[in-house]
């Protein structure tokens, strides 16, 4: 569904990332770990188009993304919930939800994507009037989350769903991701709490300075030894 | 007594127009973050462009507001696409020189064209004086005013109530997450702009029937606005609303007891002290 061939992304003259390919299959749950700086977050905001690469292509569903604008991609169907979630902290849950639905493809579906949300999220239902700015992070990762599902996508990129979440709530989270990828939406997950990717990808890539140096199966990588001493202090 | 309330009222509808420029800077900060040095210059143009279909055509200002609409819409779009949009991403001081250069651009080309005579229209009305409860009041300030609270209230609805309008705002809160839910983030970012312009030429239109318009007007209007603007929080409406009025108000006060254009330096003097004590705004909750 979606190809990354050799992208090279830079801010200015550095280097973030270097060759990087990865491919993510229709209906799977893939997960790029990697620590802090690795550049996980680059390699989604490119391609959701809020960077370009300097080289190196991204196709998705066979045509090429790599040089569109962001509002266009998500009219193609990918969702990018981001690092930081980045709500309209002046407007209220509901319009939040409202916004999600802006492009052609979602505006047909806001309604009963709506109700969706509040099924999903049902916390959000009770908060619909209230200011986003104002929800608790737990809230406002849901709030994220509901608003990417907003856009009726085919392919969900998360950055960090829980960072910064306390351990019960980040739990929590991966699960919702889990169930959304099961009622039928690709995943792409960026985590640094590698158990919990890896324990749920189909497939999952390590990243380290901006290069990928393993890839494999979930469970194949969560008992691979040189993982488990890097990233899971085994 | 009378006589001060008298002047305050004056003050409160000249102030409204402070409110009214002030708010449409306000709308390009708060989306954009561009300090929009030559807004004043398009509310001077909105007064020449008054003035000559009136003198040319024959046409009455209140009847100019529909036409300027579009057209001070249009020329926003095309300042920004042309101008504006080289400098969103570039440092600050890079989009203070940009806009300072427009505005010096178009203040001249005034000054080329039109000569620096003061001028003024004359209607029918223009004298007209009505009195409220023992205050008179000028006619032509007072549909100034309606037409300042009719276009704040039309724009504070288009804001809240329509789906364009929540983008804008959404835009404003944060820019990326705008582009991520499919919001075509350089287009908002022309209607804005055209909107700010178009909000500028009808306060100049508006302005005309009781004000001189000559080439260098814009630069008092862009000055006390952004007094306005820092009095009332850089981004909030309605401090720009009540800001204008204060300004407005106290400025005429200040006329009542100082010496000539000594009262402009009132304005200032509220200027720095709010800079001094409370830089972001007497209104700043957050």
């Amino acid at each position: 569904m979606l190809e990354v061939e050799n992208i090279d992304v830079k801010y200015g003259k550095i280097h973030i990332i270097r060759s990087v390919s990865l491919k993510v299959n229709s209906g799977a749950f893939v997960s790029i770990v990697g620590s802090n700086g690795a550049g996980k977050s680059t390699i989604l905001k490119t391609i959701s188009g809020i960077l370009r690469p300097t080289s190196g292509k991204i196709t998705f569903l066979g045509d090429e993304i790599s040089l569109i604008s962001p509002h266009e991609i998500v009219g193609k169907g990918i969702s990018h919930i981001p690092e930081g979630r980045k709500l309209f902290w002046s407007l209220s849950v509901l319009e939040n939800l409202e916004l999600g639905a802006y492009t052609q493809r979602a505006r047909g579906k806001k309604d009963e994507n709506i109700k969706r949300s509040f099924e999903l999220f049902p916390i959000l239902s009770d908060r619909k009037k209230q200011l986003s700015g104002t929800l608790s992070g737990g809230e406002q990762q849901m709030l994220a989350i509901a608003r990417g599902l907003m856009g009726d996508p085919t392919l969900l990129l998360l950055d960090e769903p829980s960072l910064g979440l306390a351990p019960v709530l980040a739990k929590e989270t991966i699960r919702v991701v889990k169930r959304i990828n099961k009622d039928g939406k690709t995943i792409l997950l960026v985590e640094q709490n590698v158990r919990h990717a890896l324990e749920n990808s189909d497939r999952a890539y390590v990243l380290e300075n901006g290069m990928i140096t393993m890839e494999g199966g979930g469970a194949e990588l969560l008992s691979n030894k040189d993982v488990k001493t890097a990233y899971l202090g085994l | 007594m009378p006589e001060i309330i008298q002047v305050i009222v004056g003050g409160l509808l000249i102030g409204g127009m402070f409110s009214f420029i002030a708010i449409g800077l306000n709308v390009v900060f708060g989306v954009m973050e561009i300090v929009n040095f030559a807004h004043g210059s398009i509310v001077m143009l909105g007064m020449y462009f008054a003035y000559w279909l009136s003198v040319l055509f024959h046409v009455d200002p209140y009847i100019a507001i529909f036409l300027g609409v579009p057209v001070f819409f249009i020329f926003g779009v095309c300042v920004q696409k042309i101008l504006i949009n080289r400098v969103l991403n570039a440092p600050p001081i890079n989009q203070f020189l940009l806009t300072l250069g427009l505005m010096l651009f178009l203040d001249n080309l005034a000054l080329l064209l039109w000569k620096p005579d003061y001028r003024t229209i004359k209607m029918s009305y223009t004298a007209s004086v009505i009195n409220i409860g023992g205050i008179d009041i000028s006619i032509t300030r007072l549909v100034a005013f309606g037409i300042m609270l009719a276009s704040v209230t039309i724009l504070q609805q288009f804001l809240t109530k329509t789906y364009l309008g929540k983008a804008i705002r959404a835009t404003a809160d944060d820019r990326e997450g705008a582009s991520l839910v499919g919001i075509n983030v350089p287009r908002v970012y022309l209607f804005t702009f055209g909107l700010s312009s178009a909000l500028a030429g009808i306060a100049g239109i508006a302005i005309i029937p009781f004000f001189y318009v000559f080439p260098y007007v814009g630069v008092h209007f862009v000055i006390t606005a952004y007094i306005v603007v820092v009095l009332g929080g850089l981004g909030r409406f309605t401090g720009a609303l009540i800001g204008g009025l204060i300004i407005g108000a106290s400025e005429s006060l200040a006329g009542l007891y100082l010496y000539g254009s000594l009262k402009m330096v009132v304005p200032l003097v509220i200027f720095i002290g709010v800079l001094l004590f409370r830089p972001s705004g007497i209104f700043a909750g957050k």
